[in-house]
């Protein structure tokens, strides 16, 4: 595919090396980007994509290797880069939450700019946001906080992508259907087939290996700092790609619990004005929350868990648990060590008489540790250490260190790799099968389909309820849209 | 070396010992055991209501309790007034003193709670009605302490003021309550993410409303120790630990955005700044240029730690 026009290289990255301290997160590795192609860069969690990314765009200068754009061997550095044509969009969200959409283009594209920027900016948004998402409802005059998660992100692709004077010449993409639905993800890849097609490139980085096959034309595989494989996307499959990375594919081995509901619900919720569905939780079930993004399945999350946990009394006995998905608001502490965010929910087994005993939080820490394999040396390294996918595991031992018997996730699998999930889910169906009941937002349907039974929303409140073999993603689907004009 | 010059309080103490040995060097030497006396004696009074303001501030930003100094007028005021100078009531006077700290710490989190008020406005306002009850039970006559109290306050043992040990015995239990206790854990969850510490588990509202409650009753403790020290309750007498409870703070190098406190820098600082106003008197500045130049040393303080920070 690559071998019919000449193409122009926009950045090369050669035998770049990187180190944090002990820890080499790149080791020689080469990346090299040409004009109109889309480039599927997967690997593990701490593989060194997102150091990569960070070198290619100037934010990070390697101790060894050379970093060109456009073929010369020009300057280096964030200027460089942006005068190059390079844009990112990153797996943390990082528009201002404070400033209007308008404000934010000012803030990413500096050639915004003279009187009336605002207007042209708002201009600008609106045009490409619909043609990338047609059919979307921001409302493009809001601030950003006033945005759903979901929101932000499709926000801050359409301002990667916005041309101001030059159209970008490389737009990175790191993790940017980690916050989307389905059909929301499948709109944005079409979009960067369109972009690729005129000429431009797009670096593509995502753990939904589907995307990565069926958008890149090449795919490059990294592993421990290194570029292991480096080829054109037919030569893939998912089973290929994810030996490749380095794990075995498991059999979808998941039996779902074959018990019937007994006893009493564990929890039962009444429903919403104008719906008519109860949310209902039996001891040992897996209960997926599904629907399209921002349907409001994370509220009904918080609900939950604000209804169940006292504000001014220690509970004795925690009810619920809760695993965060957007790690920054509600999910870490960040001055604090990976030891002290683990062990905050369960401290009350981990103390006499409120007096903590360090030791034995040492070693439940250090037990977690194993278990879900968080990659560290030491514990009592600070939290912000650990790459986004390792501080998500942390998150999840912390719930699932407490005593509660239900666990609430929101989404939580956003950004950690295959073999991390595969780890994850293990534990989820050991944990379900002592007796805990896990509610589990999840905007991946593969996840859902994991579920024992299955809520689905649409606009805030329950629209259907699917159990066994109706959780498909078409029976998803359909009841995300039945009534409604499809978004 | 390096693992001691990280900890933020090593500043403030090499501060201190700076100007101590600036000053004693001055007075050629014969002043050192008066001053170091005299700075352990007042720095007492700044370490213990800087405690509770750092207790405070560690919730997290918009966090600070402005009642500290009508909380200690108030308590200092009700406690003399109640032992009425008989030895035998000392144990009841502390017990007022008390429950004053947990009565205007409960009207604090009080207005903050129900009346979402942000703290800054609704510990000014407290601090406004517990001034006027100061004024109302002072009513112009000054009262002495108990005997017994009075010597306590001013007395050594073994060359150490005796408030100084009441201080260091309130930091030791300070600092055992943020390190090793869940207490301690949770104040600084909150401070670091509010909605985090929620999702975690805390009990915020709980946690909160304890905070300011402890910082109260440390702000009454330090009102009672201070008017039996200074013979008597006088109505402005809390005045100037209002800057110095959040300056110790800062100095001391707990974070001002909340979640890391640090309970021996309030102890440099407080040494610190008492000792910055008796260099400043022993070298013979006037009043104007000592309170300049207390601001500038202060500043320069601050720049320096914070500099350190933003390079790490």
């Amino acid at each position: 595919m690559n071998d019919r026009v000449p193409k122009q290289e926009v950045v090369a990255a050669r035998d770049v090396k990187v180190a944090f301290g002990a820890v080499k997160a790149l080791d020689g590795a080469t990346l090299v980007i040409q004009s109109g192609e889309c480039v599927g860069l997967v690997g593990h969690n701490g593989a060194g994509k997102s150091t990569i990314v960070n070198v290619i765009n100037g934010g990070l200068t390697p101790q060894e290797g050379a970093i060109t754009y456009g073929g010369a061997s020009a300057d280096q550095g964030i200027t460089a880069a942006r005068a190059s044509g390079v844009r990112c969009v990153f797996q943390e969200l990082s528009l201002c939450p404070n400033l209007t959409i308008a404000e934010n283009a000012r803030v990413m594209l500096s050639d915004l700019k003279g009187a009336g920027w605002r207007r042209r900016g708002l201009a600008l948004v609106t045009r490409q946001l619909a043609e990338i998402f047609p059919g979307h409802s921001i409302d493009c005059e809001s601030v950003v906080e006033d945005l759903t998660i979901a929101e932000r992100q499709m926000v801050e692709i359409a301002i990667s992508f916005a041309a101001v004077d030059a159209r970008p010449k490389l737009v990175i993409l790191d993790e940017p259907t980690s916050s989307l639905d389905a059909g929301l993800a499948a709109q944005l890849m079409a979009y960067v087939r369109r972009f690729v097609e005129t000429g431009g490139s797009v670096l593509l980085i995502s753990h939904i290996l589907g995307e990565i096959l069926s958008t890149s034309d090449r795919i490059v595989v990294m592993k421990d700092g290194k570029v292991v494989a480096d080829r054109p996307a037919v030569d893939f499959n998912t089973r290929r790609l994810v030996e490749t990375m380095g794990s075995v594919v498991r059999e979808q081995g998941w039996q779902r619990s074959a018990r019937t509901k007994t006893g009493a619900p564990v929890l039962s919720v009444p429903p919403l004005p104008g719906a008519s569905i109860r949310l209902e939780a039996f001891s040992g079930e897996i209960i997926g929350l599904a629907g399209l993004g921002g349907h409001g399945q994370t509220e009904a999350l918080l609900d939950l868990y604000l209804a169940a946990n006292g504000n001014w009394w220690p509970a004795a006995e925690p009810k619920m648990a809760f695993v965060a998905g957007d790690r920054g608001l509600n999910g870490t502490f960040s001055l604090w060590s990976i030891l002290k965010n683990l062990s905050i929910s369960s401290l009350k087994g981990l103390s006499n008489r409120s007096v903590i005993d360090t030791d034995r939080e040492k070693k439940v820490s250090e037990s977690w540790r194993k278990r879900i394999e968080i990659r560290t040396p030491d514990m009592h390294n600070p939290i912000l250490s650990l790459s986004g996918g390792n501080q998500q595991k942390v998150l999840f031992a912390r719930a699932l260190a407490t005593t509660a018997k239900i666990v609430l996730m929101d989404d939580p699998m956003r950004g950690v790799d295959v073999g991390t999930k595969q780890e994850v889910y293990e534990i989820l169906r050991a944990e379900a099968a002592s007796g805990r009941t896990f509610i589990w937002y999840s905007t991946e349907m593969d996840e859902i389909r994991l579920c024992d039974r299955v809520y689905v929303f649409r606009d805030g409140a329950i629209a259907a309820e699917l159990v066994g073999d109706d959780i498909t993603e078409a029976g998803v689907l359909a009841a995300s849209f039945a009534g409604g004009e499809a978004a | 070396m390096t693992a001691l010059t990280a900890k933020p309080w090593v500043w403030s103490f090499a501060a201190a010992i700076l100007v101590w040995v600036i000053t004693v060097l001055f007075t050629g030497g014969s002043s050192s055991v008066g001053l170091s006396q005299a700075t352990l004696t007042f720095a007492a009074f700044s370490v213990i209501v800087g405690i509770g303001q750092m207790f405070v501030i560690t919730l997290g930003p918009g966090n600070i309790d402005l009642s500290v100094p009508a909380t200690m007028t108030l308590s200092g005021t009700l406690a003399l007034k109640v032992m009425d100078v008989q030895d035998s009531m000392i144990a009841l006077g502390l017990l007022i003193a008390i429950l004053v700290g947990v009565a205007i710490g409960i009207g604090n989190y009080a207005l903050i709670k129900l009346l979402r008020i942000p703290p800054i406005i609704a510990t000014l306002s407290m601090s406004f009605i517990v001034q006027s009850c100061a004024i109302w039970t002072n009513r112009g006559l000054r009262i002495k302490p108990p005997e017994t109290l009075s010597d306590f306050t001013t007395s050594y043992s073994f060359g150490v003021p005796n408030v100084a040990l009441v201080a260091l015995v309130l930091s030791l239990a300070a600092w055992f309550l943020l390190e090793k206790t869940t207490y301690g854990r949770w104040i600084s969850a909150i401070g670091q993410s509010s909605f985090a510490a929620r999702m975690a588990g805390i009990p915020v509202d709980g946690t909160r409303f304890i905070t300011y409650v402890l910082c109260a009753v440390l702000a009454a403790v330090a009102g009672y120790l201070l008017a039996s020290f200074s013979g008597g309750a006088a109505l402005n007498m809390g005045a100037e630990y209002l800057l110095m409870s959040i300056a110790v703070v800062v100095i001391g190098g707990t974070a001002v955005a909340g979640g890391n406190s640090n309970v021996p820098g309030i102890w440099g600082a407080s040494l610190f700044m008492f000792l910055v106003v008796s260099m400043l008197n022993t070298y013979g500045f006037g009043a104007g240029v000592r309170l300049i130049l207390t601001g500038l040393i202060i500043i320069a303080v601050i720049l320096a730690a914070g500099g350190r920070r933003v390079a790490r």
